[in-house]
């Protein structure tokens, strides 16, 4: 598989902040990928890169193997989804799905018609005055409609309610499978997304802490619970991202075991359990506090 | 049937869309010769992405319990059923039976008590 994005030792200051730091990864070409992190993590900063929005401070960027910065070839090509997206004064609904139309090669106005009749919007309305779901609903269908070869969704949804974004996830979905691009998606509702994303990059502080096949991530650690002295002895030697104990009981998170491992585990009467992408990623960005001692194993 | 995958679960989304197609061949929702869903069902089903959808389909294709019509879709094989059977049946004493009687022993309940049990909810 080809890559649609290569980024090597890429670097971006803002004065003395490091914003992204010596981050090198790569897209292949046909996915959704997730690029995931904390806020402040340097998420948007490394799209708007990826999009030429940004001027790098080091290293490469390069996008259908060229630099997205001021190369229209690329950018006709490029999609950019911004949850803080600025238009116009006075530019309503309608208007920036026109635009859209208009500049997306590949827009589907069938596709489009059948968005705007699911999600929604009121296109006559000053987008100004639109509320954030209203203004994430124009978004998400500009991202979907443009079938653009290479989507980028930054946090697409921060406004829609638990059904407009399973209609999102629905609608990319068959939309993907009938025309099939490259979708990076950015979220912190990681454990909604977690089955969509073929690859998962994790960035925090500026730099690339995990960059898996979501797949695999999903049987990187388990959970093991069960009397504190069996959970110890089972759990020495491995790798452990967490610990918790009541009483006699124990309850680990640790990483890197195999079917028989597994098998091994229950037979010494532990109860194993799945750790969802989100309490992996918790517990990899340390985001614990002495009120949770235990954020990984809840 | 359980329909659900994933999230209750520490194993990954392929190897459970494998098992639950296999399942509903054990139980005769999917009789041999019938057409199974699309991977772009499957997938928009599950709501998970349909490269992991294809990858548990391709599990049973391998095995020959699936095999595919070109152009047409994918379908179950004869025989597929006894294949799947005797699958389950290998994997039925760790995953059921070990269980049941580690419990059993916890709770004092000797072997012949067991299979008394075992005798009485068979015979309902």
């Amino acid at each position: 598989m080809t890559a649609v994005i290569e980024v090597e030792h890429l670097t971006k200051t803002f004065g003395k902040v490091e914003a992204v730091r010596d981050v090198s990864f790569s897209f292949a070409e046909g996915g959704i990928h997730g690029l995931l992190g904390r806020n402040g993590a340097g998420k948007t900063t490394l799209m708007k890169l990826m999009t030429g929005q940004e001027f790098l401070t080091s290293g490469t960027v390069k996008v259908f193997g060229q630099s997205p910065v001021e190369n229209a070839s690329v950018l006709g090509r490029v999609c950019f989804i911004n949850e803080s997206q600025v238009y116009p004064e006075n530019f309503r609904g309608k208007h920036a799905l026109k635009a859209a139309s208009q500049f997306f090669v590949n827009w589907d106005e069938e596709f489009a018609r059948e968005l705007i009749a699911d999600f929604g919007p009121p296109l006559g309305r000053p987008i100004k005055k639109m509320s954030r779901g209203q203004r994430s609903a124009i978004g998400v269908i500009i991202g979907l409609a443009s079938r653009a070869e290479l989507t980028f969704f930054d946090e697409p949804y921060a406004g829609l309610d638990a059904v407009a974004r399973h209609m999102f996830y629905d609608h990319l979905l068959a939309d993907f499978s009938r025309n099939p691009r490259t979708v990076v998606l950015s979220t912190h509702l990681i454990d909604e997304a977690s089955n969509l994303l073929d690859r998962v990059v994790v960035i925090d502080a500026g730099e690339i802490l995990i960059d898996a096949d979501a797949e695999q991530l999903r049987v990187e650690a388990v959970t093991l619970v069960g009397k504190a002295s069996a959970v110890r002895e089972f759990a020495a030697g491995r790798e452990v991202l967490g610990i918790q104990q009541l009483a006699g009981m124990a309850s680990v998170t640790v990483t890197g075991l195999d079917d028989d491992d597994r098998q091994a585990a229950r037979e010494a009467g532990l109860e194993v359990g799945p750790v969802s992408l989100q309490q992996l990623i918790v517990s990899r960005t340390g985001g614990r506090t002495s009120a949770t001692k235990e954020g990984a194993a809840s | 049937m359980n329909l659900e995958v994933a999230v209750d679960d520490g194993r990954p989304i392929f190897v459970q869309i494998a098992e639950q197609i296999e399942g509903q061949i054990v139980d005769g929702t999917m009789p041999e010769e019938s057409q199974v869903p699309s991977i772009n069902e499957l997938a928009a089903f599950h709501r998970i992405n349909p490269a992991t959808a294809l990858k548990g389909v391709n599990v049973l294709v391998e095995d020959g319990v699936l095999y595919k019509r070109r152009g047409i879709g994918m379908f179950v094989a004869p025989g597929a059923r006894e294949v799947a059977v005797a699958r389950r049946r290998e994997g039925f004493r760790a995953k059921y039976v070990r269980p049941l009687v580690a419990e059993a022993s916890h709770l004092s309940i000797t072997p012949e008590q067991l299979s008394e049990m075992i005798r009485k909810e068979a015979g309902q």
